[in-house]
């Protein structure tokens, strides 16, 4: 499974925002991490702030803070300002819909789309910081 | 596999962690006022009432033959096939907090040796103070000794609380799907 990568940015980001919580990331910082534009992650960033879960420090050199619970925040609530995660996009235009070939292929879809949902909403930031720490620990793949 | 003591080290626990969100407590203002601290320790059958209120005012569904049963099955085969533990405030003794049922099962479906939890309930006034870990981690205790290297369990998808905490310990997607069929 691929994600958007809109939606990768919003976890690196809030992952190294939890990590280096006792100073402030900037864009640059981040961006520069991870290989990507700052104008891309800082419109993420500008999503993230919107919905309450970062916030931006005025002033020089100004940075950014996560504002969540990291217990309690999960990657599903990351990721879905940027994910079209659900069944379908509600608005019939798929092809062959209302035909029982649609019908049945939905059921399968709906399967794979429940145990997605399930899986992100179930991984909090802080769950996914002890997963960096043991990629951390692991041995270099050969 | 190793054969294990019948020993379970009892636990005492204080029950806030450090680690505890502030909000968590705040959210839950009867936990402050229970017991400060709580023990691990293996069932009696003079528990199996208790659990089934637990279990009854979690799920709505009174089942005291049910637990009498399996309590009674699992005293039976004897640990470490079956392992029954319950949380009791430290200074109230008669105060159940949560319990957890586990047991041993050798190559199901061409599986090795393999701890199951196939039951575990915190009282709602007790919990985010990490009686269900303590529970969760006796639990794996009891297995490890058994000489058991894995250990397993099932949530439902649609209820995010407990796949939420057994991610919280640590636990991810095993190597199974669960397939089912309606026989009507
Ligand atoms: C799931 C259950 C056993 C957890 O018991 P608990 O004593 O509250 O859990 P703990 O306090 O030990 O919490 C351990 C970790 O689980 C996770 N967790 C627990 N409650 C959570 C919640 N409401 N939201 C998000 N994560 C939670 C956290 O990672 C927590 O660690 P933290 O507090 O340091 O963040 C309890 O909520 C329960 O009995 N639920 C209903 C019964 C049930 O569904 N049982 C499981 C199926 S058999």
């Amino acid at each position: 499974m691929k994600l958007q990568i809109a939606s990768r940015l919003a976890i690196f980001a809030v992952l190294e925002l939890t990590e280096h919580a006792d100073r402030q990331m900037t864009v640059a910082d981040i961006a520069a991490k991870y290989g990507v534009s700052t104008h891309h992650l800082a419109k993420v960033m500008h999503v993230l702030g919107r919905a309450g879960l970062v916030r931006s420090a005025r002033g020089a050199g100004g940075g950014y803070q996560f504002c969540g619970n990291a217990r309690r925040t999960t990657l599903l609530d990351v990721i879905e300002f940027f994910e079209p995660l659900g069944p379908g996009d509600g608005d019939g235009g798929e092809p062959g819909n209302g035909t029982s070939e649609a019908g049945a292929l939905d059921v399968v879809l709906g399967e794979i789309n429940d145990a997605v949902r399930a899986t992100f909403g179930s991984i909090t930031i802080e769950t996914m910081r002890r997963l960096v720490e043991r990629e951390r620990r692991a041995p270099p793949a050969a | 596999m190793k054969r294990s003591s019948t020993r379970l080290r009892t636990q005492s626990r204080t029950a806030r962690r450090p680690s505890q969100p502030a909000e968590a407590r705040a959210a839950n203002p009867h936990a402050a006022a229970q017991a400060s601290a709580f023990i691990v320790r293996k069932a009696k059958r003079g528990d199996v009432a208790a659990v089934t209120a637990l279990d009854e005012r979690i799920t709505g569904l009174a089942k005291s033959e049910h637990w009498l049963e399996l309590y009674d099955r699992q005293k039976k085969a004897g640990q470490p096939a079956g392992i029954f533990l319950v949380a009791i405030g430290a200074e109230a003794p008669d105060q159940l907090l949560g319990f957890i049922v586990g047991e041993i099962r050798a190559w199901e479906f061409g599986s090795a040796p393999c701890g199951w939890v196939y039951a575990l309930s915190v009282d709602p006034q007790s919990r985010q103070l990490g009686v269900g870990e303590a529970l969760l981690e006796a639990m794996a205790g009891e297995f490890r000794d058994a000489g058991v290297a894995k250990m397993r369990t099932m949530v439902t998808r649609d209820n995010l609380l407990p796949m939420l905490f057994f991610r919280g310990e640590g636990m991810m997607a095993g190597p199974y799907v669960q397939l089912e069929k309606d026989l009507h």
